[in-house]
């Protein structure tokens, strides 16, 4: 479980997170909806350290990150796989290469046992012979891909998605949403996912806090969701006429 | 205070670059391909510009040296003093402050719009010391071959545009060169170019490492990297002469 305990960031003067409570849990798929701009990349990424939160603690499975020394951080960085809104493949390297270097940074095995692992996981996000190819030559759901099996070569218990579909179609989006809970199930991870995207709302919606303008308005399930009557919520969950349609016939 | 601002966070970022690298193995593969990438590649252009400028000093000196008095072996003197003292270090130093660190500050500038770096930082990689480090020494270690490498090419396009053109003898040349010459002058321009490879690639690695946006900062950061350690590099050539020459 991770929780997030009075998280408050601000950018010179612009305040972007607001007093942020909220628990994540293990083995499930945690969603963070909210419209473009209400802090969602912030707030996920001062869970993870790379933004240095104003106020408020992060902890890992009761073990307080924000207090730590950067040692003891780095001891919790590598249970953490991240995956980035863009993919963030490292464009000179190939496909293998970008799997392999969380194992070439951080583990002393052969060069066989690292490629055996790469493969590995490139074999779990079904991803087969492409192993020599550029980021720049594969399509942007295979980028997702191997981004996943680079995030979880390490085996990592904690699993951290921004905006997994953004730029995807709407069928290998879902492809990679489900990916992603299968893994996290597999491997009981507690997975955190940014999304503004209502059909992963829908499809993995395990656990889902909504922020708005930087502040937690409402949290609950993909079951309750339909039925929320927080104002915000249901404006940004019915902003299409279809979802409204949805509605009405509930 | 700007100035100041940047000053501060320059020198807490090459505090951070020069940090134990993590992976020995890693590290050394990386100075390789950088000394391949930065200095390598910047062979040929090295050549082509201190040849065509030893060519167009030594004319230069001829054309305005043309008193009777003065010997020709002077032709030698001017063409050798210029490239060991100024040209090689110096100026070879800006250009590539323009190739070299344009082409630093657009990779990391990218790597950090596309969020590339915060894969290094989230996994507790100091990627200030894994990006920039082997940039660092990669091109201190290929400055001063390429220095000495625009100095032999330079004094032969002099040479050779001098005996051409019938400006000197090949041997008034030669003699030339040997003519009261100074040692400590080829030291000296090699002890500049590796304080400016270091300021090419500190500075571009800063810039684009610290870059904020998107396509757009990318270019800006670049452009910022090429105009300050060129500034920076005049700035050091006045410092260095004043100490080492004075
Ligand atoms: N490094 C930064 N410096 C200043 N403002 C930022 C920075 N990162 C994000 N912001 C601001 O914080 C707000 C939330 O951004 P973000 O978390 O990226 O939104 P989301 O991911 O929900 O679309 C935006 O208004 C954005 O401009
Ligand atoms: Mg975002």
């Amino acid at each position: 479980m991770i929780e997030a305990i009075n998280i408050n960031k601000s950018f010179d003067n612009k305040i972007v997170l607001k007093d942020i409570n909220a628990s994540f849990k293990t083995g499930c798929t945690n969603l963070i909806i909210g419209q473009s701009g209400s802090g969602k990349t912030v707030l996920l990424k001062s869970l993870v350290g790379l933004h240095k939160p104003d106020s408020g603690s992060v902890m890992y499975d009761s073990r307080n990150f924000t207090a730590m020394s950067s040692d003891q951080k780095g001891e919790i960085r590598k249970e953490i796989g991240m995956l980035f809104q863009g993919s963030a493949l490292f464009d000179s390297m190939n496909v293998e290469e970008n799997v392999r270097f969380p194992l070439d940074m951080f583990t002393n095995k052969s060069l066989e046992e690292r490629r055996e692992r790469a493969n590995f996981c490139l074999k779990r996000v079904n991803l087969e012979n492409v192993n020599n190819l550029l980021p720049s030559e594969i399509s942007g759901g295979m980028q997702k891909r191997v981004a996943i099996a680079r995030a979880i070569a390490l085996n990592p218990r904690y699993l951290f998605c921004d905006e997994p579909n953004s730029g995807l179609d709407p069928k290998t989006a879902i492809v990679i949403d489900e990916l992603i809970q299968e893994i996290t199930r597999e491997y009981d991870m507690t997975t955190i996912i940014n999304t503004h995207d209502m059909n992963s709302v829908l499809a993995i919606g395990e656990n889902i806090i909504f922020i708005y303008n930087g502040a937690k308005y409402w949290e609950g399930s993909n079951e309750d969701i339909m039925h929320s009557d927080n104002k915000e919520l249901n404006d940004f969950i019915f902003a299409s006429k279809f979802f409204k349609k949805i509605r009405d016939r509930l | 205070m700007n100035f100041l601002y940047h000053l501060g966070r320059y020198a807490i970022f090459v505090k951070d670059v020069f940090r134990r690298p993590e992976k020995h193995r890693i590290f050394f593969s990386q100075i390789g391909k950088e000394m391949e990438a930065l200095g390598l590649s910047s062979v040929g252009i090295v050549v082509i510009i201190s040849f065509f400028m030893g060519a167009v000093i030594t004319l230069q000196l001829a054309y305005n040296l043309e008193i009777p008095i003065i010997p020709k072996y002077t032709l030698g003197v001017g063409a050798r003093d210029t490239m060991l003292l100024e040209f090689s270090s110096t100026m070879v130093s800006l250009i590539l402050a323009g190739k070299v660190g344009s082409h630093i500050a657009s990779q990391i500038g990218t790597m950090r719009v596309t969020e590339q770096i915060d894969v290094l930082d989230v996994m507790g990689i100091n990627s200030a010391n894994f990006l920039v480090l082997p940039k660092v020494v990669g091109m201190i270690l290929m400055m001063p071959i390429l220095v000495i490498i625009s100095m032999g090419v330079g004094i032969i396009g002099g040479w050779l545009a001098g005996v051409v053109a019938g400006e000197v003898t090949s041997a008034d040349f030669v003699y030339g060169l040997q003519y009261a010459f100074v040692p400590f002058y080829i030291l000296y321009s090699l002890i500049k170019s590796v304080v400016f490879a270091f300021l090419i690639t500190t500075i571009a690695g800063y810039w684009g490492y610290y870059t904020n946006g998107g396509s757009l900062e990318v270019g800006q950061s670049s452009t910022k990297a090429v105009v300050v350690s060129s500034i920076q590099i005049l700035l050091f050539n006045l410092v260095l002469t004043q100490l080492m020459l004075a």
